[in-house]
């Protein structure tokens, strides 16, 4: 399809035209630029995966927590103060050496917005969207997990309007660590099912 | 509709490209479509999410696949405050406002950020609407074909799974996009067995959850 190279292909003037289009309604007061800034910045260093790694580390120190999370995570990660837009009516699901959570939308890009801020590329993607239904262990695979074959893989479309987070699996040797140190193992893509928690944190991001 | 956004089990969208460190926004426009869209769409009118979703299910599919994600969201954009009147294409071409504008105060203001934010503005409805199944049914997803907008994707119609929870009372998306009221019903979620929709490729062990109104459903 080669449509990620067409991407390249953005009209340069688009940076342009949504100038324009600011500008416009900035002149017709029907927005505050101020307002804009706000919102580009809570997004930009408020609220992001660093969230749901509270949530997962909070839960892996405090059973009582980790089954009010489970059966009602909405309340759950209210707790932790995390609310709003996008995370309204939460589902939290536990992965388990057995059991392998993964979450989609292959209808468009659902993302459960105040805990792991907005998505990444790579899930509001036609190969991420189109794939991880049909071929999970091979997505798994491109992400560098590879699933024994016993394992059991629960892929999640988020097709209504309930929101997904997995509770990944505490790595061992971690026995020993403040809640403070595991929220900082704790990845985003292991939130989504696409990864792992590792002591070495090796091969991702936030 | 059966469009191209309805992309579940679809081959051919190439590798997924995973970006070390990745922005939250790539570039600043990016990060302005995003936040003139949440204010927009704060600012009421005739609009909702699920007709939000609908207004980039109709771009047409070459321009669909061929747009980044925030382009499709500038797209929107400029429909939606040509088509609600906001704005007029004149307004647009030129960028400025023409002279017999009328002066609107902003519907948000830097203060008001991070209570927009943090609202819920959540699809349950608190209605004393009846379940139609009950975890552990057999369901089938009707074989509809909707013009319209609709969260019941293709891959799924047809085919036999089972109630695995029952999520509550929503608005019905499919009424909601094309303003024809809220039809508050159940959602649940419907687990299919991946070779129920795949075939004997797929692994025995591996399954699908859907999200699904009781619209969508029948026994099975």
């Amino acid at each position: 399809m080669g449509h990620d190279h067409d991407h390249q292909a953005i009209p340069s003037d688009i940076a342009l035209r949504v100038k324009a289009l600011e500008s416009l309604l900035v002149e017709k007061r029907l927005v505050d630029r101020a307002a804009l800034d706000a919102i580009v910045d809570a997004y930009e260093t408020k609220i992001g995966p660093r969230n749901g790694a509270r949530v997962v580390a909070r839960a892996w120190v405090d059973p009582a927590y980790k089954k009010r999370l489970v059966t009602d995570a909405t309340a759950a990660i209210a707790e932790l103060g995390y609310a709003g837009g996008q995370g309204e009516d939460m589902v939290v699901l536990e992965n388990g050496p057995k059991v392998h959570n993964l979450i989609v939308c292959t209808l468009c890009s659902c993302y459960p917005w105040p805990i792991l801020g907005l998505p990444p590329v790579w899930y509001k993607s036609a190969a991420y969207r189109s794939r991880a239904v049909i071929d999970p262990r091979g997505v798994l695979r491109e992400f560098g997990l590879e699933l024994p074959e016993d394992a059991e893989i629960r892929v999640w479309d988020s097709t209504a309007e309930l929101r997904y987070m997995v509770l990944p699996e505490r790595p061992a040797g971690t026995e020993n660590m403040s809640e403070e140190s595991l929220a900082e193992l704790v990845t985003r893509d292991s939130m989504v099912g696409v990864g792992k928690v590792s002591l070495s944190k090796a091969g991702d991001n936030p | 509709m059966n469009g191209v956004h309805d992309m579940g089990g679809m081959h051919g969208m190439g590798p997924i490209e995973h970006e070390k460190n990745e922005p939250v926004f790539h570039e600043p426009w990016e990060g302005r479509v995003y936040a003139m869209t949440r204010v927009v769409r704060a600012g009421g009118g005739r609009q909702n999410l699920d007709n939000s979703r609908h207004q980039l299910e109709l771009l047409p599919p070459e321009e669909y696949l061929r747009m980044s994600y925030y382009e499709r969201w500038f797209a929107r954009l400029i429909d939606q405050l040509l088509k609600n009147g906001v704005i007029t294409r004149t307004e647009l071409e030129n960028g400025l406002p023409s002279p017999d504008t009328s002066k609107a105060t902003p519907a948000v203001t830097a203060e008001m950020v991070p209570a927009m934010i943090a609202r819920r503005n959540s699809a349950r409805r608190d209605a004393g609407v009846k379940p139609h199944f009950k975890v552990g049914d057999r369901v089938r997803p009707r074989n509809i074909h909707p013009t319209g907008h609709t969260r019941l994707p293709r891959y799924a119609r047809g085919k036999v799974g089972v109630i695995v929870r029952d999520h509550g009372v929503f608005l019905f998306p499919d009424t909601n996009a094309a303003f024809l009221g809220e039809k508050p019903q159940h959602v649940y979620s419907v687990k299919f067995a991946a070779r129920e929709l795949w075939g004997n490729e797929a692994s025995p062990r591996d399954s699908v959850h859907l999200d699904m109104w009781d619209d969508y459903l029948e026994r099975a």
